[in-house]
């Protein structure tokens, strides 16, 4: 063990010649973030486990063991939703509990790179999250073969979960830090997220029937894709405003 | 030097009431005694020139509340604040009166208090379970300087959303039904005129309303600040209950020292 | 130039004042001791030279940027030490100190310079959490001048150090040299001893006001003491 050393002299390499830019800095919240989950497996394994029960506690609620169409679709949704709620509530608490807010707000970087970087972390954590309650879905209640919608409906969630993201990034920093986060991130959320059930289960709802499957209506896709546009927008806007003390 | 003058609120409050009465009385002849019965759905169809000039006036009002936080956002004088929480609260509570209104009719129409098919109606419904969670929101955070930043990105996000989920119920309604309630293109000449001048109350109504809820704030936290003054200024200040409402302390401060700015 | 220009800062929590009236001004090199009851607005006043709150009223010029406007232009140089060690706990000691050198383009070489100045060297690869809470404010003293700030912000830094480990974070929060040769400082000290032997100037706050802004030379610890009554 060192003993008392004398004080570092500053190098050279120190000072910065100038302000980090935004993409190194979400590079850096990427890294940490990704560490943080890895090592406490706080949102993943929770949210994965709970698609699933919710589509085993589906099965006994609506006492059917396939479902197509509307109705497969309905619940794909709406439980993916309501696991991505589990995330956006777990999603600022270390950082509100361990001063990580502070440190971050002290540091001389882009303060937009926190919010782009908990979107892609929200981003992952639901990708994720649908590589397990996708085949889940498919192997438990799902009526029709699941390949052949794979490629719409891939697509379909991927517009949805960005509005997902986005909303649930703005939702959860407006929630951490008051008295009833639990409570209110839902709250706030699910009204947010009718557009995106909307548009992604009537998107999704052709693909998911054994008997002549078609393809996902246009309209919706664009009603998904305005949503993220408009939301994605307001949200990096607005965050920073979150962010002060 | 700067004069200062008392601050005064509630100017125009008076002859602002006086033609909210008038405007609603003119309103209520013209549909009882103008305007015709609807041939299919009768007397009740009356209830369409309350229920659509409330919806349309608590949306704008909705939308109108995201505008102000904008305000409030960039210059971060909490009067914005206010009168972006008073005209939310007051859109909410005009919402309300959309669904009940809406539901009387529906049942009335329709024999269900609830139809799925009535686009505006869904809209509201989301719209309402939105917005009633903004007090909660503000009364549960307890730095009132946060309180009002969080409800004003609350309410720019809640305004936007207001149009996009309109569109997106809309959507997902149109090609199941046909409109129930029937819209409000093509009005005959008489139900038209009356549709206009019910409109006109309404919005004189919430105009008012609003602007007595801004008065009756600033007034009280004029009170409270002479209230301090007098108690001198060693005086702690007895701590202020937990509000969702935003404090307007340091305004009240701040304009007294100014030159009079008037009404809210 | 004055490291830190305040002029009738003011800032409230709803009907509070958190601070009234504050004006100070200190040179570069100097050391500010704040003195003042808890609740008196120590922390606030720190928070806001370190542009974490803006003011409400009143000019602040940090560094010779004005807060909050400037406030981008100042953060490179100021280091903050508060209550909060502002680490993931269940982040080791070099990943947290490496998150934070590239939030501040701070070379990985300085990580282990700074690891090994604080003796956190053989247990820097262990998750904050199993450290105890002397070893955890050692690696926040090593976060607070990561960046080798010319400002140093520190709320009762020596709280939760025992006395070997303040012998160890001496050389690199004491007014040593800086990076332009003078690093300025503002404690925030409940030890009027101590508080007093390092203070070039004197703040004593109370209900947010200042009650006493002289040279440290010419405060004695009964005019301290008189802070928190």
């Amino acid at each position: 063990m060192s003993g008392v050393h004398a004080p570092p002299r500053a190098p050279q390499t120190v000072r910065p010649a100038r302000p980090p830019r935004l993409w190194p800095t979400v590079r850096a919240l990427l890294r940490k973030e990704l560490l943080v989950e890895l090592r406490t497996l706080e949102s993943v394994p929770g949210m994965s486990l709970f698609a699933v029960a919710t589509f085993v506690l589906f099965h006994f609620a609506l006492n059917r063991s396939s479902v197509e169409g509307d109705l497969a679709a309905g619940i794909l949704w709406v439980t993916l939703l309501f696991a991505a709620i589990l995330g956006v509530n777990r999603l600022f608490v270390a950082d509100a509990e361990q001063g990580g807010f502070d440190g971050f707000l002290l540091a001389p970087v882009d303060r937009s790179a926190m919010f782009v970087s908990k979107v892609l972390t929200l981003l992952a954590f639901l990708v994720v999250l649908e590589l397990v309650a996708v085949p889940a879905f498919a192997l438990l209640l799902l009526g029709s073969p699941l390949p052949p919608a794979l490629p719409g409906l891939l697509a379909t969630l991927a517009l949805g979960d960005v509005g997902v993201a986005v909303i649930g990034t703005l939702v959860a920093a407006m929630a951490v830090r008051t008295r009833a986060r639990d409570l209110l991130g839902p709250l706030l959320a699910l009204p947010l997220f009718v557009p995106i059930v909307i548009g992604g289960a009537r998107a999704t709802s052709p693909l998911l029937v054994a008997v002549h499957p078609g393809t996902p209506a246009i309209r919706w896709l664009l009603t998904l894709g305005l949503y993220d546009l408009l939301f994605g927008l307001i949200a990096y806007a607005l965050f920073d405003f979150l962010l002060e003390d | 030097m700067e004069r200062t003058r008392p601050i005064v609120y509630g100017k125009g409050l008076r002859p602002l009431s006086i033609a909210t009465v008038v405007a609603m009385a003119v309103s209520l002849s013209l549909v009882f005694f103008y305007a015709p019965l609807e041939a299919e759905q009768g007397f009740l169809q009356k209830i369409f020139y309350l229920h659509v000039p409330l919806a349309i006036v608590a949306l704008c009002g909705f939308v109108l509340g995201g505008l102000l936080a904008i305000q409030h956002l960039r210059t971060r004088d909490p009067r914005w604040d206010m009168r972006s929480y008073v005209v939310i609260h007051m859109s909410l509570i005009f919402a309300v009166g959309t669904l009940i209104t809406g539901s009387i009719w529906a049942k009335g129409s329709w024999g269900h208090w609830w139809v799925w098919s009535e686009p505006t109606l869904v809209s509201f419904l989301i719209v309402f379970l939105l917005y009633a969670t903004y007090q909660p929101l503000r009364f549960a955070i307890e730095d009132p300087e946060r309180q009002s930043r969080y409800a004003s990105v609350f309410a720019i996000t809640a305004g936007a959303f207001v149009p996009m989920n309109f569109i997106a119920v809309r959507l997902s309604t149109a090609y199941l039904h046909p409109r129930v309630l029937g819209s409000t293109s093509n009005l005959p000449g008489p139900m038209a005129l009356t549709f206009v001048v019910s409109l006109a109350a309404i919005s004189l109504l919430f105009a008012t309303l609003c602007k007595y809820e801004l008065t009756a704030k600033h007034t009280r936290a004029q009170i409270r600040a002479l209230r301090r003054r007098l108690a001198g200024e060693s005086a702690a200040a007895p701590p202020r209950a937990r509000s969702a409402a935003p404090s307007l302390q340091h305004v009240t401060a701040m304009s007294a020292r100014a030159t009079g700015s008037s009404a809210p | 130039m004055a490291a830190l220009e305040v002029e009738g800062l003011a800032r409230h929590y709803g009907e509070r004042e958190a601070l009234a009236d504050v004006s100070l001004s200190l040179d570069a090199g100097q050391t500010l001791v704040v003195f003042g009851a808890n609740g008196a607005g120590k922390t606030t006043l720190l928070r806001v030279l370190a542009s974490l709150l803006r003011p409400h009223a009143g000019s602040v010029r940090v560094l010779g940027s004005s807060l909050p406007g400037e406030a981008w232009a100042v953060r490179a140089r100021v280091g903050l030490l508060g209550h909060e060690p502002l680490l993931y706990r269940e982040l080791t000691a070099r990943e947290n100190l490496r998150f934070y050198a590239r939030l501040y383009g701070v070379e990985d070489e300085r990580v282990h310079e700074l690891l090994e100045s604080v003796a956190m060297h053989a247990r820097a690869n262990e998750p904050l959490r199993t450290l105890s809470r002397g070893m955890v404010q050692r690696v926040a003293v090593a976060r607070a001048v990561l960046h080798d700030p010319e400002l140093l912000l520190l709320d009762e830094p020596n709280a939760n150090l025992d006395p070997a480990a303040i012998e160890l974070v001496v050389p690199l929060l004491g007014a040593g040299p800086g990076p332009n040769g003078l690093r300025t400082r503002v404690i925030c000290s409940h030890d009027p001893i101590r508080g007093l032997a390092e203070a070039d100037v004197v703040l004593g706050l109370r209900a947010g006001r200042p009650a006493l802004l002289r040279a440290g030379a010419e405060v004695d610890p009964d005019e301290i003491a008189e802070l928190y009554r």
